[in-house]
């Protein structure tokens, strides 16, 4: 695990959606921490709270239905929960932005691409228009645009440029912290590998702290130092990303493995997880996931699994591994097949 | 012996517009033998789901031919093409949009055995759209629920069994898991490969999602601005890829693997418009190898040799 300074540490955060259905469990007791420089690779299914998470990092959960319950959120050493909406604004777009799934809702229709990154930056930063206007041209050469294009309107741009766009946006006041939201999610493949490899190299060059939200491990593997592995508002896994792709411990992240269609050597038939997702005002008592656990056990549906150790910096939410806790010590690298 | 089923011959379908002629498929050849997937990739826009539709008559061929069982079935009549339908099916991208939000799930099942009045009483419907809804998998206290109760995979499962309602012989798959998370793709995935088996389909199945299209496929088919680029068995394909597209395209895909370093080949710029595209190599402007020939002359998709098929003028350098 990469030990170097903390940039943001979550502790405990909790956020329910109170709605005339029931209570909707969005994030159940989070624990993360990102340091400087680190990309946390934030992965789970429909429904698994990583973009409620990332929402309650930029304080931003629509509210009501929904609440932060408990918990802090502390970034730079300040705890983000109460902090006033004037505060915030300060730190939102300057030093935590955030990219969006699709790149078409995000960007305003009737404004020149190049006068919303120059938004940003006379907002947060004390230069004149002119300023401004030379600061947004620079990041849309940094983002491979060429700056004929600062007077043109989104729809004029295709899916991938649009994309840079809202990542020159979002880098445009140099943030600590950068949270991408299935940033290429709407994107092809080749236009996908574009922006990875932009966001890789910018992350390199100014030492940008990451969470990029995904449901691709291919995309963790290729970018990510860090994953937490989420299901139904919970981190079921949580480790750096070499131990995750090299043991997985949890089930459900062995489940994920097997459910994706291996390109290099050929598989008769996939093994997916059985059963569905949980409704999210109903979870199951215990493991939420034990429904669907081929390794569930009575204990499973009685308590909740905490937290567990099976390798330095390797953390595991499962009672499959409570026995080695009991041992007293950390356990070699087994697989669970 | 292979049999071939379905065969598309120098097929085009061209869109007006405002601003020219949109060349959504441009001449394209495929056959696909009984029993066996064609996987059909390629990027947004490339004409892929395009190509599907005017397989199916979904939407009428500008030229060329279709070859169903040894007939050209574009050259039939509304009559004729009605009894066609039976044999051809489509499963849809988006289960949430595809599925009409005010019938039951038996409604939408039995309405396909309806309309071609496969049965004569109401007992025969209910008794086959129970039979149905267990080759795909769904609860049978489900049959009275409407589409907005479940979740994308029951709807894709209701997709599904609407498609084998008239027994047919081929099926057109067009991105049918992409809008599912990956627990519930596999399974969809799975009941699609074991259906394949039990009735002896044939598919033509199209994704934009390699991984998916290598695990069900026989042969792919890769596609690039209404052309197809190459043609080829999946294991060759993915050993040596015989065209620079289908090159870049495998190099990007992301791999959940860790320490495997590849060389990725980024692709500069985006895909070109396809209206009134100019003359020579569709690819022309993206590809690393290109030359004067290529600007001036459109490659064919040429026989490589073992059923391998390639569009590049340059194709044997890469062997």
């Amino acid at each position: 695990m990469i030990k170097n300074e903390s940039l943001l540490k979550i502790k405990d955060l909790t956020i329910h959606y109170v709605t005339e259905d029931g209570r909707v469990r969005a994030v159940e007791d989070m624990s993360i921490t990102i340091g400087k420089g680190e990309t946390l690779g934030l992965v789970g299914e429909t429904g698994a709270g990583k973009t409620t998470t990332a929402l309650g990092i930029m304080q931003l959960v629509p509210n009501p239905p929904g609440k932060i319950i408990s918990g802090e959120i502390i970034f730079e050493g300040e705890n983000l929960i109460g902090k006033s909406p004037a505060e915030l604004r300060k730190i939102r777009g300057n030093k935590i932005s955030m990219i969006f799934q699709d790149p078409m809702t995000s960007l305003n229709p009737v404004m020149t691409v190049g006068d919303q990154i120059a938004e940003v930056i006379k907002l947060h930063q004390k230069v004149s228009g002119g300023e401004a206007v030379i600061k947004a041209q620079e990041m849309l050469d940094t983002v491979g645009i060429p700056m004929e294009r600062y007077k043109e309107y989104p729809h004029q741009f295709s899916g991938g440029m649009r994309q840079r766009v809202v990542i020159a946006i979002a880098l445009a006041c140099n943030p600590k912290l950068l949270i991408a939201d299935e940033p290429t999610t709407a994107l092809d493949v080749t236009i996908q590998a574009q922006v990875l490899n932009l966001m890789k190299k910018l992350k390199e060059e100014y030492e940008t702290s990451m969470i990029m939200i995904t449901h691709d491990l291919g995309i963790v593997a290729e970018i990510c130092d860090k994953v937490a592995i989420m299901y139904a508002g919970n981190v079921v896994e949580y480790t750096d990303a070499e131990s995750l792709f090299l043991s997985p411990k949890h089930p459900y992240t062995i489940g994920l493995f097997n459910s994706i269609p291996n390109i290099e050597e050929d598989v008769e038939a996939l093994e997916p997880i059985k059963g569905l997702m949980p409704d999210p005002t109903n979870l199951p008592n215990g493991c939420s996931f034990h429904p669907r656990c081929p390794r569930a056990t009575a204990a499973c549906s009685e308590r909740q699994p905490k937290s567990i150790e099976v390798a330095e910096g390797h953390f595991v939410f499962c009672l499959l591994y409570e026995h080695q806790l009991q041992l007293g010590g950390i356990l070699d690298d087994q697989k669970i097949d | 012996m292979t049999k071939r089923l379905i065969e598309a011959k120098n097929l085009k379908k061209y869109f007006k517009t405002k601003k020219g002629l949109l060349h959504a498929v441009d001449g394209v050849n495929f056959y696909i033998n009984e029993g066996e997937t064609l996987g059909l990739v390629g990027e947004s826009g490339c004409g892929k789901s395009t190509t599907g539709r005017a397989v199916l008559r979904l939407l009428e061929a500008t030229d060329g031919e279709i070859i169903f069982e040894g007939e050209n079935i574009l050259e039939y009549n509304k009559q004729q093409m009605r009894q066609m339908t039976k044999k051809m099916q489509i499963v849809f991208q988006d289960p949430f949009a595809s599925l009409n939000p005010r019938m039951s799930i038996s409604q939408i099942i039995a309405e396909p055995l309806e309309i071609n009045k496969v049965y004569k009483t109401k007992t025969e419907i209910n008794r086959k759209v129970k039979e149905l809804m267990e080759t795909v998998g769904l609860a049978e206290r489900l049959v009275n629920t409407y589409p907005h109760e479940l979740d994308g995979g029951r709807r894709q499962r209701i997709g599904i069994a609407r498609a084998l309602a008239l027994n047919p012989k081929f099926i057109v798959q067009d991105e049918p898991v992409s809008a599912l998370d990956v627990s519930i793709q596999a399974q969809i995935l799975n009941l699609m490969s074991q259906l394949q088996k039990e009735f002896h389909l044939t598919y033509l199945f199209i994704s934009h999602d390699l991984s998916v299209v290598k695990h069900v496929s026989d042969r792919i088919a890769v596609m690039y601005l209404g052309k197809i680029m190459e043609l080829s068995d999946y294991k060759s394909m993915f050993k040596t890829p015989l065209h620079p597209y289908t090159q870049a395209l495998l190099s990007a895909i992301p791999i959940p693997q860790i320490n495997v370093r590849r060389e990725r080949i980024i692709l500069e710029g985006d895909v070109p418009s396809p209206i009134n595209p100019p003359e020579g190599c569709r690819f022309y402007g993206r590809c690393r190898y290109r030359q004067g020939i290529c600007k001036e002359q459109t490659p064919e998709l040429r026989d490589m040799g073992q059923e391998r098929f390639v569009a590049c003028h340059f194709a044997e350098n890469f062997k």
